[in-house]
């Protein structure tokens, strides 16, 4: 067989740029989280105050909330954005005038910058001023205030997110579903397979790992949210979107308490990382033990 | 599969591209507004289309070296991206490293790190620790291209390996057997076969580096300051200029917009050839 160096040899840059780029500033934020910090505060040395920052997330209810309102803002969110951009990449998948133009047009919320996404839907639906309350008073006589009521303004987080999200969803998957081989189709459509049969046997065991990197990728990125929530909601009303990213930034910046935000920050990632690693192993596994048949 | 007239996916796509655009016309529609008429009742149309958002942010000579900085800095970003990830997913994907799946794990919890906390040692790493001499990364557009790859290579290696992984080995073994070196393999078997998922990786992560606020606004000042962090300026303590605001949003959609269209050719193309036949 080929040398194996070869390989290593390709993943050297990669490598490199994720460990330098990657390693040390996780390395320097561990280390401050084991510290109290206020570099901007009265005194802004580094006292080094053991697991104290981790006891005390544990009693901190604001954060133990935000991590609720994350967790429940990515399920909908992911849920909602596999499923939708599963169903828009089979629509793309089939012959009709226009498809490359309807591309295109369904492709245009993923080149809005984030911040930028959070003005407008926050123009669009504040009470007063925005189009959408307007135009459901007058049409529905329905009163929608994101500034007053939790759950709307928590379901408008989620539908933004879908909004913004879900064509990156049917691009990756569409671009899996175009990498795959015809022959399988084929043969079960020549051994009499119906549909919904293809679909489970056939598509899904195929573009499963896509699935798989596409539901990593937006659930960790649903899990960081900050610019697109803050732009909306500013995290209320109360603490109803006060995503954890969010408040990770708010007791970074205004409070500057930064050893405090380097441990939460640190146990925030092990929590990604650990449901991501769950997930990774419960459906990489079963698809390592598939293809020793 | 078949049978279904195509003119019903017409009529939907019409119906979802007018949800899809809405808050794009929204967008547009708050450029060419003047600032006392944004907190009037709103209303679907205008009737007066007012310009000079546009005329002052086009006249704006920063901007303009603002948007020229992104410009360079995410392409550069893009293509040094899907090189880079190119290359690890061939390997990972056709080669028997020890620990491969662990460090292809290891890739993607690069993008798991909450932006706020790890702001402050880049910071560092950009003005204290990789300098040579006077020389430092701070403020300099390699380094956001460099920067960018953190959350934009796991992004891309993540999208691109079961594309890689998709195309059937016995491809490179036939290509093999026939004399083919491996660089031929790459160039000849793979690299066809894998267009429309570089393609994907490519403007996705062009568009990431485009967008991406937070680490240019920290980490440039002038010389690779990028258009999104320009945007924010006008987001002031005495207020927000929406209608510039809205202007330069709708300009940086438009070359975010041009590179789609001309890519999304590609994606098709990689339809006919990229489709994996025997």
């Amino acid at each position: 067989m080929r040398s194996n160096t070869v390989g290593w040899l390709m993943l050297a840059p990669t490598i490199a740029i994720l460990g330098i780029f990657g390693i040390i500033p996780f390395i320097y934020v561990l280390y401050v989280a084991f510290h109290q910090w206020n570099p901007f505060g009265a005194s802004s040395e580094m006292i080094y105050n053991g697991a104290n920052n981790f006891r005390r997330l544990v009693f901190d209810a604001e954060f133990l909330t935000s991590v609720a309102f994350t967790m429940k803002f990515a399920f909908f969110a992911v849920l909602s954005e596999i499923a939708l951009g599963y169903l828009l990449a089979q629509l793309f998948m089939r012959e009709f005038p226009g498809r490359g133009f309807f591309r295109t047009i369904h492709t245009l919320p993923l080149i809005v910058a984030p911040i930028v996404v959070g003005s407008v839907w926050r123009l669009m639906t504040t009470p007063s001023i925005g189009i959408i309350p307007y135009l459901l008073r007058s049409w529905f006589g329905y009163d929608l205030n994101i500034g007053r009521d939790a759950t709307t303004a928590f379901a408008l987080t989620v539908i933004m997110d879908i909004w913004h999200w879900t064509p990156l969803v049917t691009l990756t998957l569409l671009a899996a579903l175009l990498a795959l081989p015809k022959e399988p189709f084929e043969q079960a459509q020549i051994d009499g397979a119906n549909r919904r049969q293809i679909f489970w046997h056939v598509t899904l065991p195929m573009i499963r790992p896509a699935i798989l990197a596409t539901v990593f990728i937006r659930l960790m990125d649903a899990l960081r949210t900050v610019d697109e929530v803050w732009m909306l909601t500013s995290g209320g009303p109360g603490a109803a979107t006060r995503y954890v990213g969010l408040h990770i930034w708010k007791i970074v910046f205004p409070k500057t308490d930064y050893g405090y935000g380097a441990a939460i920050s640190v146990i925030v990632l092990y929590l990604t990382l650990v449901m991501c690693w769950l997930l990774y192993v419960a459906l990489v596994a079963r698809r390592e033990r598939k293809r020793t048949f | 599969m078949q049978g279904r007239n195509p003119l019903i996916y017409v009529a939907l796509w019409l119906l979802l591209s007018l949800l899809t655009l809405f808050p794009i016309y929204w967008l547009f529609i708050i450029s060419v507004k003047p600032a006392v008429d944004l907190f009037t009742t709103p209303s679907l149309f205008l009737d007066v289309i007012y310009w000079k958002n546009y005329v002052n942010v086009l006249g704006n000579e920063t901007l303009r070296g603002y948007m020229l900085n992104s410009m360079i800095i995410s392409s550069g970003n893009a293509v040094l991206v899907t090189v880079l990830a190119f290359m690890a997913c061939y390997a990972l994907s056709r080669f028997d490293l020890a620990g491969k799946e662990n460090i292809f794990f290891w890739t993607i919890t690069n993008r798991m790190a909450p932006a706020a906390v790890f702001l402050l040692p880049f910071f560092l790493l950009f003005t204290q620790i990789i300098t040579f001499g006077d020389w430092k990364l701070y403020d300099t557009k390699i380094g956001m291209i460099l920067l960018y790859c953190t959350f934009n290579l796991p992004f891309a290696i993540w999208t691109l390996r079961p594309t890689i992984d998709g195309i059937p080995k016995e491809l490179d073994e036939a290509a093999t057997v026939d004399g083919a070196s491996t660089w031929q393999v790459i160039y000849e078997v793979i690299f066809p076969l894998a267009r429309p998922g570089l393609a994907v990786t490519l403007i996705l992560t062009w568009v990431f580096a485009w967008n991406e606020f937070l680490l240019a606004a920290t980490l440039t000042s002038f010389n690779a300051r990028t258009i999104t962090t320009g945007l924010s300026e006008y987001v002031t303590t005495t207020g927000t200029e929406w209608g510039a605001m809205a202007a330069i949003a709708v300009i940086t959609l438009i070359p975010a917009l041009i590179i789609f269209a001309v890519v999304q050719r590609h994606i098709v193309a990689g339809l006919t050839f990229g489709a994996v036949k025997e």
